[in-house]
């Protein structure tokens, strides 16, 4: 062991020595590398739109954040995998149960990667998904109305980073278990089981053409390694899936090290077409399985959650021709198919060369049994029968590639921080520029489809350090575009991005902006508490719940006065927002609730609960300035003792003290 | 109160409603350099503007408002509660008034005049009653007339009414005309 560890110094040393090296080629002042036409080049006219739909996830504030390019402008936070005070999600009843999970409900998760639908290849503008990596699940979004409309559990998963890549015609997503976890009926074994107790599992989820709807179709089991990130075959390649491993060590300490053994994990081949001819002959087994699957329904505007209990799975091992390991240099992170779908691209992130994989050799190497070998149980075909060759020196810390348009790639280096062009059947580097700093994940519009849009690379940094005014200890994530329609790239544009940017997707705005959702109708509202129009509005008693059926329009509250509530009554106010009008949302919030505000859009219902702890009169308002008279939408509720006889009584604009000269 | 009109405004609305226009790449798309009342937006209920500009009755009070530039003003949240007079309202002014309230040199006293037909605020008409004293957008009152379910405007007869995204339209008989200050 002690020989190791002087090995793995010396190699850390060599790295810095070269990484010493590297920094003294880079150019001293960052800002000099734009050239004088940049700023033109992203600049966007006031009343301009972008071209393209940038949608960001947010790693760990685990949502999803949309912004144009080439401006760089921030639109819109999407909440996904977390609450969201901001408008409700995740503390308004209706979108609880989105949250919820086998682990009951989990208000927090990291968001990496994203994956627009495609249809042939191409993206076709409907649904956006995301991953959450710590409680592992996947997420859809609509891009009709930018909203989270589907959250699934996945069962057997330590942690759910290789997701959710998409097939060529949105057949599937799939999700890879990070952590290899024990699974079965007894969990309770001692870590140092890893090898004997640890299984990885990978879920092919199907995605419904028609609505999206998503089902763990089937899952295949691993050998206890890590899986990383994955990409789906396309054109000849279609029906394979590409997924990067680590860990084939099987270390359950200390990875940093003990993972990184090995000179070579594996990039796992799947066949999925031939897992579903198993499936079609029935060789999958259905295990027990506890997970949530939490879909929302637009007519009710409510999200419901239901547990379900079991899985289809199948055992490699023995059903053989559904996967094979191809060696990869040094713990791949990418693993990424180019747009012809020949060629597959490892990132080994500790190597300093990228291997190139051929579809056609390692189909050719299949067929002849070209092996060096098994591991667990799984064929390994030889590095060199599935190799189309090595782009030599390419920078240090390999970690994505994206392509564009023109048969070129372009890998972002961790370490040396840049990305480098290179030509993908040559393997020849044509062109290399820095980013600020350390870039994790970049994004070519179209860059993962089968016709890449091009135009531009973004480059999403790790750290941010000097590039804007300083914020304290903490910074913003900085992101950085370049122009990639000529042979160099060309920095155009630094901005900030919120939360932690891993994976990115952009989309032409013309895929998407002629579908957005302006309102949804009120006549369409079936809500089950929803208030169709102001003479719908009631207080109901039952038992120790008191719920209100309020709507909202410019620029009232109705009702606006409510009595009769008690102490212990828990008080659930259900908002109707009447208006049929773009862009006019209402909010609502009450003085002392342990809760957020929600916001309601036009001919939505959403429902707030709050349980008052004393007695009192409690102011509640409109928390979004809809109107003119916005500061006046505002209303009391009066809270009674316990054992009171305060009836429940409600209004709006009867005033009861004239005489008094009220309201004069 | 002649319900009528609200449907045929309505229907009028929606018959002059510009076709949605898809073809636009997003590269050519922009955002009109125009105030509100500019949006393209054919999915929303429409406001009070588009109401008086879809109604043939209320050619004369649109182009008073183009004039005065009220146009964006009144595409604007809200919430209003606008008495249009009709074009027969107009007419009934002295010969030669609205041509020279349209000239450039009477902006003001025309913005005067449409100021007074607007209160901020949404009135419904339960919430109008007889007597009421409704302080407008210029800052001088009207008088709300309210009897036998008839309205009344400082006199003027409420034909009818149509409700908008951003306020409600009571169409009237007869040009308001601000008092005369001293």
């Amino acid at each position: 062991m002690k020989t190791i560890t002087i090995h793995r110094v010396l190699s850390i040393l060599v790295v810095l020595a070269t990484v010493v090296l590297w920094q003294g080629c880079k150019p001293k002042a960052p800002g000099s590398v734009t050239t004088g036409d940049a700023a033109s080049q992203a600049y966007v006219a006031p009343g301009k739109y972008d071209e393209f739909y940038n949608v960001v996830s947010g790693g760990f504030n685990g949502q999803m954040s949309i912004y144009g390019l080439p401006s760089g402008r921030l639109f819109r936070i999407i909440p996904v995998f977390s609450q969201f005070p901001e408008n409700g999600w995740g503390y308004s009843e209706e979108t609880k149960p989105m949250l919820n999970t086998s682990h009951g409900f989990v208000p927090w998760d990291d968001l990496h990667h994203i994956s627009l639908s495609v249809t042939k290849g191409e993206h076709d503008g409907r649904w956006a998904f995301g991953n959450a990596n710590n409680t592992p699940r996947v997420a859809r979004v609509d891009m009709k109305t930018f909203k989270t409309v589907e959250i699934l559990e996945l069962p057997n998963s330590g942690g759910n980073h290789s997701s959710p890549f998409i097939t060529e015609n949105s057949e599937y997503i799939v999700a890879g278990t990070r952590f290899s976890v024990p699974v079965g009926d007894n969990t309770d074994v001692p870590i140092s089981s890893f090898k004997e107790n640890f299984k990885g599992y990978i879920s092919f989820i199907s995605i419904d053409p028609a609505d999206g709807g998503m089902k763990i179709a089937f899952q295949l089991k691993t050998p206890g390694v890590s899986f990383d990130l994955a990409r789906a075959g396309k054109g000849p390649s279609h029906g394979w899936f590409f997924f990067s491993t680590y860990n084939t060590e099987q270390a359950y300490t200390l990875l940093e090290v003990n993972a990184s053994q090995k000179d070579k994990d594996f990039i796992m081949a799947v066949n999925w077409k031939k897992a579903e001819e198993y499936i079609k002959a029935g060789k999958g087994t259905t295990s027990k399985a506890k997970y949530a699957h939490n879909v929302w329904d637009e007519s009710t505007h409510t999200g419901v959650s239901t547990i379900m209990d079991e899985v289809l799975q199948l055992d490699p091992a023995e059903l053989k021709d559904i996967i094979y390991f191809i060696p990869c240099p040094k713990s791949p992170h990418g693993c990424d198919t180019d747009p012809t779908g020949q060629y597959i691209v490892g990132s080994g992130k500790l190597a300093a060369l990228i291997p190139v994989f051929s579809f056609a050799k390692i189909q050719a190497a299949i067929a002849n049994k070209d092996f060096e070998g098994e591991f667990a149980g799984i064929p390994v075909i030889k590095y060199e029968a599935a190799l189309h060759g090595e782009v030599k020196k390419p920078g240090l810390g390999p970690l994505h590639t994206e392509f564009d348009n023109n048969g070129n790639a372009y890998t972002s280096f961790f370490v040396s921080s840049e990305i480098v062009k290179w030509n993908v059947k040559t393997l020849e580097i044509l062109d290399r520029v820095p980013t600020y700093y350390s870039i994790g994940h970049l994004s070519v519009p179209g860059g993962p489809t089968s016709k890449p849009h091009g135009k531009y690379v973004v480059a999403y940094n790790k750290i941010t350090k000097d590039r804007y005014l300083p914020t304290g200890p903490e910074l913003t994530q900085s992101a950085q575009l370049y122009d990639i329609s000529g042979d160099k790239m060309k920095l155009i544009l630094d901005f900030p991005t919120t939360g932690e940017p891993h994976y990115a997707e952009s989309i032409p705005a013309s895929l998407v902006m002629p579908n957005s959702t302006k309102i949804y109708k009120i006549e369409d509202n079936k809500h089950p508490y929803a208030s169709l129009g102001e003479g719908m509005t009631k207080v109901e008693r039952k038992g120790k719940e008191v719920h209100v059926y309020m709507t909202a329009i410019r620029s009232h509250l109705t009702p606006d006065n409510i009595e009769g509530v008690k102490l212990g009554d828990e008080v659930f106010f259900h908002v109707t927002n009447l208006e049929q009008d773009w862009d006019v949302p209402h909010g609502f919030a009450v003085k002392g609730a342990n809760n957020a505000e929600i916001l309601i859009m036009p001919g939505e219902t959403s429902t707030l609960k709050w349980k008052p702890l004393s007695t009192g009169v409690f102011p509640f308002y409109c928390t979004d300035f809809c109107s003119a008279l916005h500061q006046e939408m505002q209303g009391y509720i009066r809270v009674s003792p316990a054992g009171s006889n305060v009836p429940i009584k409600f209004s709006t604009g009867k005033i009861e003290d004239q005489a008094g000269g009220a309201g004069q | 109160m002649k319900k009528v009109l609200l449907p045929i405004l309505t229907m009028l609305a929606f018959s002059c409603s510009q076709p949605a226009t898809n073809t636009e790449t997003a590269a050519a798309a922009e955002a009109s350099g125009a105030g509100q009342s500019a949006v393209k937006d054919d999915v929303s209920q429409q406001d009070v503007v588009h109401i008086a500009v879809n109604s043939p009755d209320h050619t004369t009070l649109v182009t008073a408002l183009k004039t005065a530039e009220y146009v964006d003003v009144l595409s604007n949240a809200g919430p209003f509660t606008v008495f249009a007079p009709t074009n027969a309202a107009f007419d009934k002014l002295p010969a030669g008034t609205v041509e020279s309230l349209l000239k450039p040199e009477s902006k003001e006293a025309l913005r005067n005049i449409l100021e007074y037909h607007v209160y901020v605020g949404v009135l419904t008409e339960n919430m109008l009653q007889d007597g009421m004293s409704l302080n407008q957008v210029n800052l001088d009152n009207v008088k709300i007339g309210k009897k036998d379910g008839k309205i009344t405007v400082n006199g003027a007869n409420v034909l009818g009414s149509a409700r908008g995204s951003n306020g409600i339209v009571y169409i009237i008989d007869a040009v308001l005309l601000p008092p005369d200050k001293k």
